[in-house]
């Protein structure tokens, strides 16, 4: 895992072969951009998404938003020459779909380092997104998750995931809620980001907060976004209550002064604070962009 | 000569008079009086239980007097679904009168059919708000000989009382009217809300003629437009396409983009200092001015905050955050949906006004000048925060003054919101096309990229800063724009003027160039 703290409560989807789209990724206020090479793009228009991705990402400014680019897969004829064109920009990440075991990612892997080399690029700047889309991958994401340092977040493809499971998909998520779950843990397990499905209907507001409500309830970090509408539903979900913050920010505040005179754990208002406490209020405060003096 | 705004404006043009360049958005106002005097409206008698109703237009128009080089007026209350300026001026150019002198409160899409009688000389002369579309696109090609005058709605009021624009007929569209012409917009088929507009033209005009398509029993109520200015009255089978008048609710934009701009632009509205208890208020009817209501809305009823007024063009949005009590009274000269039209009538907070009220800068105090925060678009804004409204930037004619420069003057706070670009072309220049509205009346602007405020708002700024905004140097927004667009080669004009541009105090700021054809 990097420690390189990311905001990645939202990810915008953004069609690789919209340059109208591509160059407002940055204006929407998303935490981060996913440039799609793969779905999003009709199989006649793989190489000119290519060509326009690799082109925008050197001119236009996403301001801070985090820029990440989907591959389509290596064993597609678009994958190898998608990662020729794109680990060369470096973007902060690359996604890769369908992702089903670690010896997957071992080689993808070996490939992206090749293409770095050539370019004199470090091993260590940009990171990997597996994408878990298929029964294989959630058997074997805990592997996936904690076996590589360039991975640094896991995300669940829910429409290509029940199309696996031959389920349909149902807006309550039953069919997927294992994988949610297992998905998850197992990003907790490896302390990196984790990033919901998209919510297919851009036009109710309030199904996406009951989704996002309840991906934050269970563990997720994020969730992915189709429409920039969604957006702020998503950051709403996700950014920490005043009284969160509040809260967290006494707790790092006394763990410094407590830690200045030796004392590891200690009590605010009768509960204890030890350092997976102290490790939560610190994620609350960075999520809140908030420094404690 | 050169006005304040560095825009080279000539003394003198032939069928327009002489010409007062402008010096400043409030310098005239200073003095406390207009210098021109105003004339008298017209006097008129009418014996006890003379008949006021004609059986046709045609007949109405020909107890008027027509002749050659005379004024007709008409309001824009129908929008695009009027039918009656076209057909007036058809009546007239049948009767082979010429040199007609067309002074519409603002011309549509639907005006396009006149286009003929200006290429033959029944037309020659233009006094308007707005101009769209073929005819737009022909005046900036040189169709009329004589200048086109553009005019805000404020402005508008005045040139009739000063005489620039002497009313021979008025014609008077309203959905409901009784024989003796008391008339309103606010019932019946082709219900349009608030006739505002109208009013000065029944008030000035030296014949006016109400044509409804709902002839009531006596009295029509409300008097919006009372009998003691009305000489004739028609009824026809309808005075326009209802379903291009006043349709429904007004939905606020699902673009992503118009709702981030509007996002941007109620956060400055908040941070500003003028977000306060009793804020008065105007928003646009579409697009990202409207759906700024949207999100002040939120914002008030988050903060238990209650506005004092709303004004201008309303929409049903207004109307539903009069209802939830987020204000006290609509101030309502224009309306925009069917809706309006039943909380107009039945809502003893929703006023109608005239334009006189709503925007006349002399008088003893319109209520633009009562405005804390307006959001206004833009078709081009330049470094120097002037707007263009009126001409796009292939140079046709394609907006409306309208109240753009009458709310932006009496504001405390200004807001313009527009995309940093429209398709390839950038929004934001070193200097725009025509100024219809002064940079020292606009304080911000907001787009999608950035937030520039004018730097002559120096606590503004420090507001908004202090509120940890995005905020940018317009200077260095327009060079961001021109980074992706690329800047777009100069228009081709003509020495010859098409049109010019008028402030609200009759000045003018401003002269549109004949745009050369090409080939």
């Amino acid at each position: 895992m990097t420690t390189n703290f990311k905001k990645r409560r939202s990810m915008l989807y953004i069609p690789g072969n919209n340059p109208a789209m591509i160059q407002q990724g940055g204006i929407y206020g998303a935490d981060s951009i996913l440039l799609d090479l793969e779905d999003a793009v009709a199989l006649n228009q793989k190489d000119a998404a290519r060509t326009l991705v690799r082109n925008m990402m050197k001119v236009i400014d996403f301001y801070d938003t985090e820029v990440c680019v989907r591959v389509n897969h290596l064993s597609t004829p678009f994958g190898l020459a998608d990662l020729e064109e794109i680990v060369p920009l470096q973007p902060s990440a690359i996604r890769y779909p369908k992702t089903e075991s670690p010896e997957e990612v071992a080689e993808l892997l070996k490939i992206i380092e090749k293409i770095e080399d050539r370019h004199g690029l470090p091993h260590n700047k940009m990171t990997l997104h597996a994408m878990i889309e298929t029964a294989m991958g959630v058997q074997n994401v805990f592997n996936i998750a904690s076996m590589f340092s360039r991975v640094d977040a896991i995300t669940i493809g829910g429409q290509d995931l029940t199309a696996d499971m031959n389920i349909i998909y149902t807006p309550d998520g039953a069919g997927i809620d294992f994988a949610r779950k297992r998905i998850v843990m197992a990003a907790k397990a490896s302390h990196i980001d984790v990033i919901d499905t998209v919510f297919p209907d851009v036009n109710d507001e309030e199904g996406l907060r009951r989704e996002t409500e309840y991906a934050k309830k269970i563990g997720f970090t994020g969730k992915a976004v189709i429409n920039p509408r969604q957006i702020d539903v998503i950051h709403e979900v996700f950014t920490p209550t005043e009284e969160e913050i509040r809260k967290a920010y006494r707790i790092v505040k006394e763990f410094r002064t407590n830690s200045a005179a030796g004392i590891g754990v200690f009590a605010i208002d009768g509960k204890m604070v030890d350092a997976p406490v102290v490790a939560r209020a610190e994620y609350i405060l960075r999520l809140a962009n908030v420094t404690v003096g | 000569m050169l006005n304040s705004l560095g825009r080279e404006i000539p003394e003198f043009i032939e069928g327009i008079g002489k010409l007062e360049p402008f010096q400043g958005a409030l310098t005239k106002l200073r003095k406390g009086w207009m210098d021109e005097p105003t004339i008298p409206a017209p006097n008129k008698a009418y014996l006890p239980h003379q008949s006021k109703v004609c059986k046709t237009l045609e007949e109405a128009i020909i107890r008027c007097n027509p002749h050659n080089g005379m004024t007709v007026s008409f309001h824009h209350h129908l929008r695009n679904g009027d039918i009656l300026l076209v057909q007036t001026l058809t009546i007239l150019h049948n009767m082979g009168i010429r040199d007609i002198t067309l002074a519409s409160s603002s011309l549509n899409e639907c005006h396009d059919p006149i286009l003929p009688l200006l290429k033959d000389g029944t037309v020659t002369k233009i006094f308007s708000s707005g101009i769209r579309s073929e005819l737009g696109r022909a005046i900036a090609l040189g169709v009329l000989d004589t200048p086109v005058v553009i005019h805000s709605h404020g402005g508008r009021v005045r040139s009739i009382h000063t005489g620039k624009i002497q009313i021979d007929l008025a014609i008077i569209p309203a959905s409901a009217a009784d024989c003796e012409g008391n008339a309103t917009g606010s019932t019946g088929k082709s219900a349009f809300g608030s006739i505002g507009y109208a009013v000065i033209d029944a008030r000035y005009a030296k014949q006016v003629i109400v044509v409804t398509d709902n002839l009531v029993n006596y009295p029509c109520i409300p008097l919006s437009i009372s009998q003691n200015f009305i000489d004739h009255v028609v009824v026809v089978d309808s005075i326009g396409d209802a379903s291009k008048i006043a349709t429904g609710t007004t939905r606020i934009t699902k673009s992503p983009m118009d709702l981030r701009i509007a996002k941007l632009a109620a956060d400055v509205i908040e941070h500003s200092g003028f977000f306060v208890p009793g804020f008065a208020f105007q928003v646009g009817a579409g697009g990202a001015s409207l759906a700024v209501a949207k999100f002040i809305r939120e914002k008030m009823k988050a903060k238990g905050l209650k506005g004092s007024f709303m004004l201008g063009g309303i929409t049903s949005y207004c109307v539903d955050m009069l209802n939830d009590g987020l204000f006290e009274t609509i101030f309502d000269v224009q309306s925009f949906d069917a809706v309006v039209s039943n909380s107009l009538l039945n809502n003893r907070h929703h006023i109608e006004i005239p334009a006189a009220l709503y925007a006349n800068p002399f008088n003893c105090g319109c209520i633009t000048n009562k405005i804390d925060v307006v959001v206004l678009g833009a078709l081009e804004i330049d470094v120097d925060f002037n707007v263009n409204v009126i001409t796009g930037s292939e140079g046709y004619v394609r907006g409306a003054s309208g109240g753009h420069s009458d709310t932006a003057s009496g504001a405390k706070l200004t807001v313009v919101v527009c995309p940093s670009f429209r398709g390839r072309i950038p929004i934001i220049k070193k200097r725009v096309h025509t100024i219809v509205t002064p940079g020292e009346t606009v304080h911000v602007l907001v787009t999608e990229r950035g937030i520039c405020v004018n730097p002559m708002f120096k606590e503004l700024e420090e507001n908004l800063r202090r509120a940890g905004l995005n905020l940018k140097d317009i200077r260095d927004l327009e060079i961001e724009v021109d980074t992706i667009t690329g800047v777009p080669g100069p228009l081709d004009y003509t020495d010859k003027i098409v049109g010019i541009v008028e402030y609200r105090d009759g000045t003018i700021i401003d002269v549109i160039h004949q745009l050369k054809e090409k080939k």
